[in-house]
């Protein structure tokens, strides 16, 4: 069976969406479709990819609009008739074809105060009910469809304002977690700017990891800004004490 | 990093930058060789092919074998020492197996003090899980994205470290030498096809394996060989070449998923293996070495799932060789499952909601790529290219390679997997000597002067770099499967001298053609051109292996040969080494070295 495919080629001067026709098989995915056309008619067409197998995230588009693992979206999950598109994450700046320039995340990861552990007589003992919620966030695979499909970063563009949501859980995995003693919640309230997410849950929508973001994550920890430094008693108190925010 | 179109190639104009140590991988012994090496005050590169993070350590799903005795008492690194010897069919280089054992535990209690979080046991320890030829529960695991965990708390801990620069989506050509030493590398930015000259006081090799030789293999795009063909080019020996671990469990259904690999945790957390007859046919391939440490029948397998004491492990659990050929066994006598494999059966073992906390990735990758609920259906798996255990020789306290100033460490390195690694000892042998390469090389580029390298052999490695470019004809897609279809039919996993001799006289072949492969396009981001440099890297080790395999007569571990079916006892002590010689490359027996008594005690030791 053949199905047309389009994809987005080209740099970011020279624009174009170019159709394919591809032989599929069955259980085939859309990057595997990507690689067929790779060996038969588009030799040098930039697609980025690891592991197929949905565990590396690199492999990040927007198939018919919507963010998603070109390595874990079949083609038969669209009708046999219909043209695919395939195009770049929208929120990076495009490099070539499907490859988007993502190093901004790493810088954004730098930022983030690196675990503090506490030092203990012997085998740190922590309990699995304990880090439940904090292996929930590091299962994240940094595919950075949280980040695409972000409004304050897609529309917005608040990249030096907001970290996004990989980072709200990757600090929320750190804040959540039994044996850190950082003290993070200054940071991300002002440097990585929680209070700029207004909770549409876009990103919890496309996480292939199926995590909690906004529910697990940036909701508590939303809280626990707010009770650090808009609890109106606390506020009083502080002042009385002499300690400012 | 932004776009910048390609450069002028006269060495000139090409960007140099001065480190004292660059790590080639940026995967679990790569990021741990960084760490080391800015530990110790060296200035870093780290230079990777993919984004960080997404080496194929991502993929280990299992766990990283240590003795930390968490789980049973009795455990610690002399049983753990043995099991790797036995695993190894007594190839191993035992002073590897040694310091890895010792040093594991250390290295994996190291990783919780980075923030690695791993399973917990009930009194709140880092829990271990059972797997094949490991004698104690030991492996610390993570559900089953264990490798993910580990390269996260590296990653993380990396980015922190000040005299460590990373250097992502770069693709190292060729490594460059002054006289006889390791003076730097050769690479080119894979988003602008820029080339740049890392020079170097020492170099680390961290490139993983060779899986994409292969059309069915469990391995990214990523695994082409380069840290064997690049170190062999640059004069080192390689070592056990002739071994290629099968895994037993991939998928073999749908096609396009064939050998995404099935973790061996689902068979420490109780699968089963069954044919089509419904038989659980491994208790008929016990080997004798491992009958006294293997159940004898069902119930007795049963009351080991139970953790009753005294009950030895089940047939499933046998090394990953012994595995694989059973499975290819079934198929071949006409009982196989439809698409040629064999039932993985854990839906009728473990209650769905332990089948989801345990192993959460194979439910997620089985419901969404075959349309199957392994809570409820049995999985269909067949063996898949996995890991090399053969690689750069090196020196067990040093990781330190034939050539001057060139280390290696993690699947690109090889002596302490011999014929076969037994499941858990990757992530752990890629944390211990990640560490001591990365050690030594600092300490070699801060006691050495520095050379740079000569301007003509940059300039020859520019060229080199830019062929594809020119005139040419064969398109490196269709070369890529060509070589694919050679190495399985030629050097899989059963093979013949016969069969060999023909791959050897192929693989030649194309290596010939290497000169014609054309890349279209220009130099930014272009996939083609980057398979043209991958593709010698591919061909040169693959001409490695099936080498030594012709070389060695005899089946053993992961190496089986039809016409050589039985071990042979002289065989057994000696390693193949591939040396550079002015016909290409030649086939060396080395004699294994003594092994101490007390040590050789501890593996002769039945069920310790």
């Amino acid at each position: 069976m053949k199905r047309k495919i389009r994809l987005q080629r080209g740099t970011p001067n020279n624009l174009k969406l170019e159709e394919f026709e591809v032989e599929v098989e069955t259980g085939m995915v859309v990057l595997d479709a990507i690689h067929r056309i790779q060996a038969t008619d588009a030799p040098d067409l930039a697609i980025r990819w690891n592991c197929k197998a949905g565990k590396c995230g690199s492999c990040s588009a927007e198939i018919n609009g919507e963010p998603g693992l070109t390595c874990m979206t079949r083609l038969s999950d669209y009708p046999e008739g219909e043209t695919l598109t395939v195009q770049p994450m929208k929120t990076f700046p495009l490099i070539k074809d499907l490859v988007t320039d993502v190093s901004w995340n790493y810088e954004v990861n730098k930022r983030i105060q690196p675990y503090q552990h506490t030092e203990t007589d012997g085998d740190p003992i922590m309990f699995q009910k304990e880090v439940d919620r904090v292996q929930e966030f590091r299962k994240c695979i940094e595919c950075f469809l949280c980040q695409d499909v972000c409004h304050v970063l897609r529309s917005h563009d608040m990249k030096p304002e907001f970290a996004g949501p990989r980072f709200m859980i990757r600090n929320a995995g750190l804040e959540m977690h039994p044996l850190d003693q950082g003290d993070r919640l200054d940071n991300i309230r002002s440097e990585h700017g929680i209070g700029l997410c207004n909770i549409t849950k876009c990103c919890t929508f496309v996480c292939p990891e199926h995590i909690g973001i906004t529910d697990n994550a940036i909701i508590p920890m939303k809280e626990r800004v707010v009770d650090e430094y808009y609890d109106p008693l606390k506020w009083i108190w502080n002042r009385i004490i002499g300690k400012s925010n | 990093m932004g776009i910048r179109q390609g450069v002028d190639v006269l060495t000139d104009k090409v960007k140099t930058e001065k480190f004292d140590v660059v790590i080639v991988g940026a995967g679990g012994a790569g990021l741990r060789a960084a760490i080391a090496a800015a530990d110790y005050g060296s200035k870093v590169a780290l230079v990777t092919k993919s984004l960080l993070g997404k080496a194929h350590t991502v993929m280990a799903e299992g766990g990283v074998a240590a003795a930390l005795g968490n789980v049973d008492k009795r455990d610690n690194w002399k049983v753990h020492f043995r099991d790797t010897i036995r695993g190894s069919k007594n190839l191993a280089n035992w002073e590897m197996a040694k310091i890895h054992a010792e040093k594991a535990p250390e290295r994996v209690r190291e990783l919780e003090r980075w923030g690695a979080v791993f399973d917990r046991t009930e009194e709140g320890k880092i829990n271990q899980r059972n797997f094949g030829g490991h004698r104690y529960p030991r492996l610390a695991h993570v559900g089953d994205r264990t490798g993910l965990e580990i390269i996260r708390a590296l990653q993380d801990h990396t980015v922190h470290k000040e005299n460590i620069e990373v250097f992502m989506e770069y693709t190292v050509t060729t490594l460059l030498k002054s006289g006889k030493t390791v003076s730097g590398v050769l690479a080119y930015n894979r988003s602008s096809g820029e080339l740049k000259v890392f020079e170097a006081g020492a170099v680390v090799l961290a490139t993983g394996g060779i899986g994409k030789a292969y059309r069915v293999t469990s391995n990214s795009w990523e695994y082409t060989g380069d840290g064997h063909a690049l170190a062999h080019l640059a004069g080192a020996d390689l070592i056990d070449m002739e071994f290629v671990q099968f895994h037993p469990t991939g998928m073999v259904w749908p096609p396009s998923v064939k050998g995404t690999l099935v973790t061996e945790g689902v068979r420490g957390e109780g699968g089963i293996l069954v044919n089509s007859e419904g038989k659980r046919f491994m208790f008929d391939y016990i080997p004798e070495v491992f009958a006294a440490e293997t159940a004898k029948s069902e119930e007795e397998a049963e009351s080991w799932l139970r953790g009753e004491e005294g009950a030895m492990r089940p047939p499933e659990l046998l090394t990953r060789d012994v595995v694989a050929r059973a499975i290819m066994t079934e198929v071949k006598e006409g009982r196989g499952s439809p698409h040629g494999g064999a039932f993985l059966d854990i839906a009728s073992r473990r209650e769905a909601d332990y089948i989801k906390r345990k192993l959460p990735s194979m439910y997620h990758q089985f419901k969404e790529l075959a349309t199957l609920d392994i809570t409820k259906e049995r999985m269909e798996v067949g063996p898949t290219t996995h890991y090399m255990m053969g690689g750069i020789k090196v020196e067990a306290n040093t990781a330190s390679s034939t050539v001057p100033g060139l280390y290696a460490a993690g699947e690109a390195a090889a002596g302490m997997h011999g014929a076969n690694r037994l499941g858990g000892n990757s992530l752990s042998d890629l944390l211990v000597f990640g560490k001591i390469a990365g050690q030594s090389a600092s300490n070699f580029a801060q006691t050495n002067t520095h050379v740079s390298p000569h301007g003509e052999e940059i300039n020859k490695s520019i060229e080199d770099a830019l062929e594809p470019f020119k005139q040419g004809t064969e398109n490196p897609y269709q070369m890529h499967e060509k070589l694919q279809e050679i190495m399985e039919t030629y050097a899989g996993i059963v093979r013949t001298g016969n069969d060999l001799e023909k791959g050897i006289k192929k693989l030649e072949n194309l290596k010939k053609k290497l000169p014609h492969l054309h890349a279209k396009g220009d130099r930014n981001y272009n996939p083609g051109w980057h398979l043209c440099l991958d593709l010698k890297n591919m061909i040169i080790t693959s001409l490695a292996l099936a080498k030594a395999a012709l070389e060695r007569t005899e089946s053993r571990g992961a190496h089986t040969r039809l016409d050589y079916p039985e071990y042979d006892k002289e065989l057994g002590k000696i390693n193949m080494i591939i040396r550079p010689s002015p016909e290409g490359m030649s086939v060396i027996r080395a004699p294994l070295t003594k092994m101490p008594s007390d040590l050789k005690d501890y593996v002769l030791q039945e069920a310790v």
